[in-house]
Parts: structure tokens; C-alpha cells; sequence
């Protein structure tokens, strides 16, 4: 029996204390969870609240697992599967390099447009994009890059939120 | 507690602070070890008589003494050691407390604040350390979060799932003057973001009632959450089993949570449980788990274990639900009380036995009948079974607490020891740390200093701990140790001899000491025998000599424990053993699992 690997985007809060950064990641780590992104900052400075994003990957019953386990460490506040509590948005931000020049720059700069990516920096023989997107996205951009002389990118990892009224 | 009036905004420095928090949650006594880093609170504790210092040998013997404690009380057990190597020779207590939910709060020293980070003489990381291996970890930075940090750590060690939580103290701070008010802080004060559920969904437990009533083939199988909810959940649980006239398991850390006397009581279960409570998990139609795990040393092989059977869960932690097997009803709260949910809606029962559960308790005493426990006390070699078996007649009578080591003594004194009620059996069960049961036994007879103390040994795990045979003498604590002593580690010879083509690789415990003259040079009494007609006066000599004692019992060095699920095996493959007449089989394949 072969088990259906789902993929999950999950928001936590969390105290904004040294150390719940540690914790989280000790916990992927130790226990051997996925982690395909993970993002985090401050979101609530008077009440010291931090918002980490994750995306994890897994069968069921371990992201279930991880979601209780995310949930008893003590400075975890709140821990919300947006996967499964409905519409959400999901954005990354990237910085992408491509350094050519003749045909493939001018075919860059077109693809960028299409994408809507902003150059950023630009030099006679290199761009910097940025763009914000999906993942899936961001991913295609840095597919279609990758000919035309792509060398480095930096992405952020996933940011999310439910859409509408709702928030966590 | 309320604020008094004279004492409120004192200006007295971190050590103090410590020591009055401690004071102020009814702390009693703390298990530690002095170093540079705690010298001020050292000195706090030397002004004053309210808490009892037992300073141990070895940092680690303070934190399994602190566990005695704290599992045959309920308390948080308490310990302070020294930065560096006093926090790091605390990591395998922190663990096995973790593993075995003991509520510990473990205070270390660490180098001053703006040393922190320069590898400084003594520093260690030790948040970053003990992270994993602690419920939560604290690195206080002003004396002014002292008594706040203090309180929430008693508050997370004990609350849900019990764990060890540690307070790293740098020197500064704790040298450093606050502002102090007594009853700022309570026990209720409780965690901005830490609030464990204790009271159940009602419609879980209804929907679990009905299961329940309804079984024809159950068994109850409860574990150590059953002794973290404390001794009410033992009763109500004995209620409850009563009332259904169902058949109960304990795990091994669940031992004493059901009357082992009782005779609805099928023994403890698991790779060397008994043949009927395994062979009843495995062909049970609800299985009842209460503040149990479903620990790989319970289940055996996953994708075998009980196939056909509804499984309810409770337990206060919601990451031990669905963790290794998936379960049809999980009921979240504190054991006890959703107990005393489903006790009061039990129906009334009328007429008896239903015919279905008669079939299945005749299914169970025809397990029973295999006697999966037998062994044959024979020519004039001890049996270890045989004198444990001795050991229980002769201290059932008595106010009698036992510890254990880390083997196959353990394993023995697992199924020949019987408990009827919680908190009176200590034994690294989630860890398995070798060394844990003699300064376990320690912390026990500090919490009940009248009261009789054993610790089962092995000869190789007791000579990880040897060393707080001194903290006993000092302190006066009359701990009884028996060693079932058989020159080998026991336990990993078993395997080699199963596993591993009777290749005894460094099994074998060579130059071992004369454990009398052992006990005789810290001014301690012992005695040695290898006879089975002089283990009953052994045993009466070890209790009735006072101060610690070491009866070192040399057993027959080729016994090996059954019945034996093999690692990674089903129920259903389990061995019982020479005595029933089934080879031993010695197959290689089970090497790569523990
Ligand atoms: C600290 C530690 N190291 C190693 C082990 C692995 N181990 C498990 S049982 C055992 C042998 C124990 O021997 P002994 O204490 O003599 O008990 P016996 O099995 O002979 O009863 C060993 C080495 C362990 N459990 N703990």
C-alpha cells in the first residue's frame, strides 16, 4: 500500500523568543520531516509574536503528526494547516541573476515581462528579476531561465494567508 | 498563596530569589552537585533550612535520583549542577525523563552573560543541548524574569504530559539584586501560550462508550499516563475494569496502575509481556489504550499489530495519538478524568457476562493455561526468576518500593514483581539507561524515608552508578540493592546468542569487583550467594541490616528472558521459550532492528 504524499502549507505563531526558531527546526530535523520551505518574522511586535510559514510534505498522518508535535512546544501559540482550512494565498519572492548577452538577454527580459519580474539590476551583460508569485511560478521563471544563462537565485520560501474575512 | 504584606518588594539577589521560588512552590529537597558557575546559589542555600541539598557523585546520579522522586511522589523533582560538564553529564537524566514524562526542573549553571559564546572556561551550550532532550529550556537573562521563569518551568514540567525542563542561569544574573515579591507568582499563573487540554470531547467519549459496551472481545491496555494523572486515575481505572469484567494489560511503565493480584489482570505485555495479554492484544475487537503510546516494544511488527481490532486512545498529549498506529477513537484529555467520564457512562449492568465475553475469557485462560512464565528451579544453580519470585513473598507484606537497571534483571522483575498500586515501581522504560535504578532508589528513600527501597540489578548496569553508594552513605539512605549477577551483560548476550550467531562480543564482564568488599569500603553491608536454598536468607538479611545493603546473587549465567517477541516480529511469533518445549531459534534476520 503505497501512501499519497500530500503537500501542506502551515502557519504558526509563535513567541518571539531566541531559541523557537531552533526548536521548530530541531523538530523537522530530529524527527526526520520534510521541510520544503520555511519563512519567519515578526508579525505582532507589542505582543511579541512571531509568524513562521512552513511547507511540508508527507502522508497523512505525518503532517498530522508534525502539526501535533509543532503544537506542544511550549512557545507555539497557534498552529494553522491552511491546506486544509481553505483558500489561502501563497506568494515567494525571488531575486533571479541571468548574465549573457545578444539573442538570449534580449529573450530574458521578454520572458521577465511575460512573468511580470522586474529587473532590479542591470548591467551590459547581466539582469537581476524580481518577481513575487507562486511557487509554481517562480519555478516556471527559473525553468524558462535557466538556457539563457541563469547563475544564481535567492528565493524567500512561501508566505501565506487564508483569503477572504478568515484569519487564523 | 497570598502576598504578604512585609515581605513585598525585598531587594535580595538571584540565588536567593532561587532558593525562596523553590521554598514558595513546596519544594523540599534538591539533587545537585556544586561548581563554579552555582557557587552563589550555593551560598543561598547554605543560609538557610527550608530545602534539603543530597549532594550526589555524579551529575547524572542527581537526575535519576530526581526521577525516583518524582514518579513514586507525583512532585516535580528538582536538581541543580554546575555549567559545562555538570550540564552536560545531565543529558542522558534529561532524556530518559523526557522519554518517561518525569516532571524534573533541572537548574544549571552557565558563565556570566557577556562571557556566553567565547568558549569560556566551563561553557557549554547548553540550551541548545539539552533542546531536544528537555520539554523546554530556558537561558534567563535578568534577575528580573527569575521568578516568573521559575514558576512557569514547575507549571510546563507538570502540566500535560509531564517532561524535564531546564533553567540555565548565567553567574551575573544570579548574583545580580532584584526586586523580589513573594505570591507575585502561583502555581496557577500557568504559560502565555502552554495550556494543555485536559477535559475530554463528550462526544468522543460517547462515541468510545459505545464501543466499549458493545465489545465482545476487549481488553484495556494502560500505561505510565495513567501514574502522571495520579493515584485517583489508578482507582478509577480499577473501577472501571471491574465493572466491565474486561481483561486489562499494562505497559511497563504502567505497572501498579491495575492491582496485579486482580485476576481480570493479564500481566504486562509487550516483547517479553506474557503470552496471554499479547495474544489478547493481537485477537482483541477494542482495544482500550489509556495513557499508553504504543511504544515499538509493545506493538512488535506495525503492519501485524491487532489488524482487527477498534482502537480507542487516550492520552493527554495529542502528538502520541496516531503517531505509530492509527486509531478509530482519539479522546484528548487527562486520563483520569475522561476515565471518570466513561465510569459515569457505563450502564448499569444487569445480568452478567454477556455470552461473547464469556467465550473470550475462556480464550484468555486457555492462553493462560500455556503458563508462558514457567521456569524450573532445579539442581544448584538460581534461577534469577526463582529469586525474584523469593523477593516478592517476602516484601509483599511491606511498604516496598522497587527500582530497576537496564536488562534482562529488569525484564524478570517486570514479570515477577507484582504492584497494586501506582508509584511504587521505578524503571527506565523509554530510554533504557543503564545506571538509572540505583540512584533512582535513592531519590525514592529521600521522598519515603521509612519505607523499604530495592533496586533490581544487573552487575554491569550497576557499576554505571556505583559511585552514589557514597551519597547514601552520607545521607543515611538505607537502599537495598539484589544484583542478579551474571558476568555477562545479560540482555545483549540474549541477542548475540539469538541474533547474532552466538558471537558474545564484548558481552562478557570481565574483572568485576567483589561487590561485598565494594560496599564494605564505603562502609556499606553486603552479602553473596550462590545457592538457592540461601536466597530467602539473603533477602531477610538485606532487609533487616540497616543502612545500604548489596546482595550480590550469582545466577544462572545462560538464562535468557522469555516469552520474546523478537524485534520487528508480530504478537502472534512470539517465543516462549525451552521450558515449553520451542527450540530457540537462532536466525540472523532480526540483527538490523533493536
Ligand atoms: C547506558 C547504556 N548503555 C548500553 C546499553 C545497552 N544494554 C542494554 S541491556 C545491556 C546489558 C545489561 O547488563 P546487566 O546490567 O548486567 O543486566 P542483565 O541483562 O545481565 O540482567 C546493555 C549493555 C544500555 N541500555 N544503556
Amino acid at each position: 500500500m503505497t501512501e499519497t504524499i500530500e503537500r501542506h502549507t502551515i502557519s504558526v505563531l509563535v513567541d518571539n523568543e531566541p531559541g523557537v526558531l531552533a526548536r521548530v527546526i530541531g523538530l523537522f530535523s530530529g524527527r526526520g520531516y520534510n521541510i520544503e520551505s520555511l519563512t519567519v518574522a515578526e508579525v505582532e511586535s507589542g505582543a511579541a509574536l512571531s509568524r513562521i510559514n512552513l511547507v511540508t510534505s508527507g502522508p497523512r498522518m505525518i503532517i498530522e503528526q508534525i502539526k501535533a508535535q509543532l503544537d506542544r512546544l511550549v512557545p507555539v501559540h497557534q498552529v494553522s494547516d491552511l491546506t486544509e482550512e481553505g483558500p489561502h494565498i501563497e506568494r515567494e519572492l525571488a531575486l533571479i541573476k541571468v548574465v549573457g548577452s545578444g539573442e538570449a538577454r534580449a529573450e530574458s527580459l521578454r520572458i521577465a515581462d511575460i512573468f511580470r519580474a522586474h529587473v532590479v539590476d542591470s548591467e551590459s551583460d547581466s539582469f537581476v528579476f524580481e518577481m513575487t508569485g507562486k511557487p509554481g511560478k517562480v519555478n516556471a521563471f527559473i525553468r524558462l531561465m535557466e538556457p539563457l544563462g541563469l547563475t544564481e537565485v535567492s528565493r524567500t520560501g512561501v508566505v501565506a494567508l487564508l483569503r477572504g474575512k478568515k484569519s487564523i | 498563596m497570598a502576598t504578604s504584606a512585609d515581605n513585598s518588594g525585598e531587594n535580595i539577589n538571584g540565588s536567593e530569589m532561587i532558593v525562596r521560588c523553590l521554598a514558595e512552590l513546596g519544594v523540599e529537597v534538591i539533587f545537585g552537585y556544586p561548581g563554579g558557575a552555582v557557587l552563589p546559589i550555593y551560598d543561598a542555600i547554605f543560609k538557610q533550612n527550608k530545602i534539603r541539598h543530597i549532594l550526589v557523585r555524579h551529575e547524572q546520579g542527581a537526575l535519576h535520583a530526581a526521577e525516583g522522586y518524582a514518579r513514586s511522589t507525583g512532585r516535580v523533582g528538582v536538581v541543580l549542577v554546575t555549567s559545562g560538564p555538570g550540564a552536560t553529564n545531565s543529558v542522558t537524566g534529561l532524556a530518559d525523563a523526557l522519554m518517561d514524562s518525569i516532571p524534573l526542573v533541572c537548574l544549571t549553571g552557565q558563565v556570566p552573560t557577556h562571557m556566553i559564546g567565547n568558549d569560556a572556561f566551563q561553557e557549554a551550550d547548553t540550551v541548545g543541548i539539552t533542546r531536544p532532550c528537555t520539554k523546554h529550556n530556558y537561558l534567563v537573562k535578568t534577575v528580573e524574569d527569575l521568578p516568573r521563569i521559575i514558576h512557569e518551568a514547575f507549571y510546563i514540567a507538570s502540566a500535560g504530559r509531564p517532561g524535564p525542563v531546564v533553567i540555565d542561569l548565567p553567574k551575573d544574573v544570579v548574583m545580580a539584586e532584584g526586586d523580589y515579591q513573594e505570591g507575585t507568582y502561583t502555581s496557577e499563573t500557568g504559560h502565555r501560550s502552554y495550556r494543555p487540554r485536559t477535559e475530554p470531547d463528550n462526544a468522543a467519549v460517547d462515541a468510545a462508550m459505545e464501543l466499549i459496551v458493545n465489545a465482545e472481545r476487549p481488553i484495556f491496555y494502560s500505561g505510565g499516563g495513567i501514574i502522571n494523572s495520579g493515584p485517583a486515575a489508578s482507582e478509577a481505572l480499577t473501577r472501571f475494569v471491574r465493572e466491565t469484567g474486561y481483561p486489562i494489560t499494562n505497559t511497563l511503565m504502567g505497572l501498579g496502575t491495575y492491582p496485579a493480584s486482580d485476576a481480570q489482570f493479564l500481566g504486562m505485555l509487550g516483547m517479553h509481556g506474557t503470552y496471554e495479554a499479547n495474544m489478547a492484544m493481537a485477537e482483541c475487537d477494542v482495544m482500550i489504550a489509556l495513557g499508553a503510546r504504543f511504544d515499538d516494544r509493545v506493538t512488535g511488527r506495525l503492519s501485524d499489530f491487532s489488524k482487527g481490532s477498534k482502537k480507542i486512545q487516550v492520552d493527554i498529549d495529542p502528538s502520541s495519538v496516531n503517531k505509530n498506529v492509527p486509531v478509530d477513537i482519539s479522546i484528548i484529555g487527562d486520563v483520569g478524568t475522561v476515565i471518570d467520564a466513561m465510569l459515569a457512562k457505563l450502564p448499569n449492568k444487569s445480568g452478567g457476562k454477556s455470552a461473547a465475553l464469556e467465550d473470550w475469557w475462556r480464550q484468555i485462560e486457555a492462553w493462560r493455561g500455556r503458563d508462558c512464565l514457567r521456569f524450573k528451579q532445579h539442581g544448584d544453580i538460581i534461577k534469577p526468576q526463582y529469586a525474584l519470585q523469593r523477593l516478592y513473598e517476602l516484601t509483599k507484606e511491606r511498604d516496598v518500593y522497587f527500582t530497576t537497571e537496564v536488562g534482562q534483571h529488569q525484564m524478570w522483575a517486570a514479570q515477577f514483581l507484582k504492584f497494586e498500586e501506582p508509584n511504587r515501581w521505578m524503571t527506565s522504560g523509554g530510554l533504557g539507561t543503564m545506571g538509572y535504578g540505583f540512584p533512582a532508589a535513592m531519590g525514592v528513600q529521600v521522598a519515603h524515608p521509612e519505607s523499604l527501597v530495592i533496586n533490581v540489578a544487573g552487575e554491569a548496569s550497576l557499576m554505571m552508578n556505583i559511585q552514589e553508594l557514597s551519597s547514601m552513605m552520607q545521607h543515611r539512605l538505607p537502599v537495598k540493592t539484589i544484583i542478579l549477577n551474571n558476568e555477562y551483560m545479560g540482555m545483549v548476550r540474549q541477542w548475540q546468542e539469538l541474533f547474532h550467531g552466538g558471537r558474545y562480543s564484548e558481552s562478557y564482564m570481565d574483572s568485576l569487583p567483589d561487590f561485598v568488599k565494594l560496599a564494605e569500603s564505603f562502609g556499606a553491608n553486603g552479602i553473596k550467594i550462590s545457592k538457592p536454598e540461601e536466597v530467602d536468607d539473603a533477602i531477610r538479611t538485606m532487609i533487616e541490616t540497616p543502612g545500604p545493603f548489596i546482595a550480590d546473587v550469582l545466577i544462572d549465567k545462560t538464562e535468557n528472558v522469555y516469552p520474546m517477541i523478537p524485534g520487528g516480529a508480530a504478537h502472534y511469533e512470539m517465543k516462549l521459550g525451552p521450558d515449553h518445549g520451542e527450540l530457540e531459534e537462532k536466525a540472523e534476520d532480526g540483527m538490523v532492528l533493536v
